[in-house]
């Protein structure tokens, strides 16, 4: 698959509570969990992100707690994939299980700026910066991961054995 | 070559006759866990999957304590939607109203969890049960969802890392200190998708109060599982609140670690996670003059009798500044029933305390006891992040009962000895 899009960059360690605070858990709508994406992180990026964008985070994305929510709250929003330098384990089973597209790549991160656009291609494995003419490499996701996705999630899988 | 507790226990619920670090696997799960935040993610997935039976009601566990007492209507649509479940589906282990308490400290009071189990929980500080000699690690709704409907679940078996920890533990220095002083060691992601196993002359001494304590917060180093090895400490605690046979695994002595880190106890003093990580750790007597708004004795890390009980004596004939709103929230209902007949809630309502009913909410920014903006925080809970106990502007610092009780009394953050 392809995903092209802006990026928005976020630091090391973003845990779930920036990503949805818990004070919007009431409720696992995924609309409603949308509105307020990133918030405790960056509160105007709801309405400045557009359908198609891009995260980019950096050591330990999604740490913290185990709420499904924050890669709902992502995907929900509009996001089309995240790259990280690193994710934490939770939030890297869930994006799986619920179907977010996420990738590893540790120069990513070093060499862009915010707004820029890439182009990841999941594919081939690679991630383009064309403004700066460069091409990074996605490390590869186990074959079970891959077979997950092809399976469209986790409870998909399961259905399909 | 030989194998670690934590690969000796995925093994035993599995059909393979050798595991090892980085393998995939597909294992029997013992109890799985969902509260009133996750549970109904689980169970709509439950139902998309056209799920009709549970595996097995009796090894599932939902627990009504995040936004319990119900704060507004939709966290009260949210527990309702999950009691029809709980009762079309006659879980044997649903909690809310006056039998619920936090689950992490509830399960083991229950002996739910039990040594040698594998545990699967849609809360990442499911961990805590590894202080029983069990396997315990967080997932997500859907991976609850899965176990719901058909008793496995995938995993990848974790690396460990092994702390060895000697040496007395000096007077105030607790279980959570030396996990902060840990986490604070090796950072957030310090163990990140591994396990950590504690061991050592320190450890085999340690409460089993201070191992859920420390146990629980493995997660905050990126951990998979916290584990203790089980031994005399483990089968006094679960003997009488076992209902079924449970197993005591220990590690080979030619086990495979990716590191060794030994720590000595006695140089310790009281830790003090500052904002925004559970990681950014200072010894109390460098914590500088840091004043605070709130005191906060509870949660799954630190709202268990034995907390209550070293608060109690620090607050015996002393009250909490008025500048400082203490909130006590006994983490169970038995010990709510246990601190009342030790006469500690006199103790805590004489310092000035709000005594909340077993509840998560303060400690994730749900309710009862919010934080206002500017306003700071200590708390014996597990997380810092910006806006964990209320407005993002608001600060959190983590420490150990009698830090929080030395502090809620001098408005400030503080040793017992500066009392």
């Amino acid at each position: 698959m392809i995903f092209q899009g802006k990026v928005w960059k976020f630091g090391d360690n973003i845990d779930t509570d920036a990503i949805i605070p818990a004070r919007y858990l009431t409720t696992s709508e995924p609309q409603e969990l949308a509105a307020h994406c990133m918030e405790d992180a960056d509160p105007k990026f709801v309405t400045r992100m557009k359908a198609g964008d891009i995260i980019a985070g950096g050591e330990n994305f999604g740490c913290g707690s185990s709420r499904e929510h924050a890669p709902i709250a992502i995907k929900a929003a509009g996001i089309s994939c995240v790259v990280a330098k690193s994710f934490a384990r939770i939030f890297y089973r869930n994006a799986f299980n619920m179907g977010l597209p996420i990738f590893e790549s540790r120069e990513l991160f070093e060499a862009i700026q915010e707004g820029e656009e890439i182009i990841v291609d999941s594919t081939s494995g690679t991630i383009t910066l064309a403004s700066k003419n460069k091409t990074f490499r996605i490390n590869p996701i186990p074959p079970f991961m891959e077979q997950l996705i092809a399976d469209g999630g986790l409870m998909k899988h399961i259905a399909g054995k | 070559m030989g194998n670690t507790i934590t690969e000796k226990i995925l093994m035993a619920h599995t059909k393979l006759k050798e595991i090892s670090a980085g393998q995939l696997i597909n294992a029997k799960v013992d109890i799985a866990l969902g509260n009133d935040i996750t549970a109904p993610i689980a169970i709509k997935e439950f139902i998309k999957a056209q799920g009709k039976k549970v595996f097995d009601k009796s090894k599932i566990a939902l627990v009504l304590d995040h936004f319990t007492p119900n704060k507004d209507i939709s966290s009260a649509q949210q527990c309702k939607f999950i009691r029809e479940f709980a009762l079309e589906h006659k879980i044997t282990h649903f909690y809310e109203g006056g039998q619920v308490g936090v689950e992490h400290a509830l399960l083991p009071e229950k002996g739910i969890v039990l040594p040698g189990d594998l545990v699967i929980g849609a809360d990442s500080h499911t961990c805590t049960y590894g202080a029983l000699g069990a396997f315990a690690t967080g997932v997500g709704s859907t991976d609850l969802a899965a176990v719901m409907l058909t008793g496995e679940l995938w995993f990848k078996v974790p690396q460990s890392i092994k702390f060895v920890i000697n040496g007395k533990l000096p007077k105030w220095v607790s279980g959570k200190d030396l996990i902060l002083n840990i986490i604070g060691r090796i950072g957030v992601d310090g163990a990140l998708y591994q396990a950590m196993e504690f061991t050592g002359k320190t450890i085999s001494k340690l409460s089993m109060a201070d191992r859920l304590s420390m146990a629980n917060m493995a997660i905050e180093a990126g951990a998979k599982n916290g584990i203790f090895p089980p031994d005399e400490i483990t089968t006094q605690y679960v003997e009488s609140r076992a209902k079924r046979p449970y197993k005591f695994y220990s590690s080979d002595a030619d086990a495979v670690y990716s590191d060794i880190i030994e720590i000595d106890a006695s140089k310790l003093e009281p830790q003090v996670a500052f904002p925004h990580l559970p990681s950014n750790v200072k010894g109390v007597s460098k914590a500088g003059k840091v004043k605070i708004d709130q005191s906060l004795i509870g949660s799954c890390t630190n709202g268990r009798i034995e907390d209550l009980r070293i608060a109690a004596k620090i607050f015996k004939k002393r009250k909490a500044s008025s500048n400082v709103r203490l909130i006590v929230v006994p983490a169970t209902p038995f010990i709510y029933k246990q601190a009342m007949q030790e006469g500690l809630l006199e103790i805590f309502l004489n310092a000035g305390a709000v005594i909340s009913p077993p509840s998560c909410g303060a400690c994730l920014g749900g309710h009862l006891g919010i934080l206002a903006e500017g306003e700071r925080a200590i708390a014996t809970t597990n997380r810092n992040f910006v806006g964990r106990m209320g407005h993002p502007k608001s600060e959190v610092y983590l420490a150990s009962p009698a830090i929080a009780a030395a502090s809620a009394i001098l408005g400030r953050i503080a040793s017992p000895e500066e009392l």
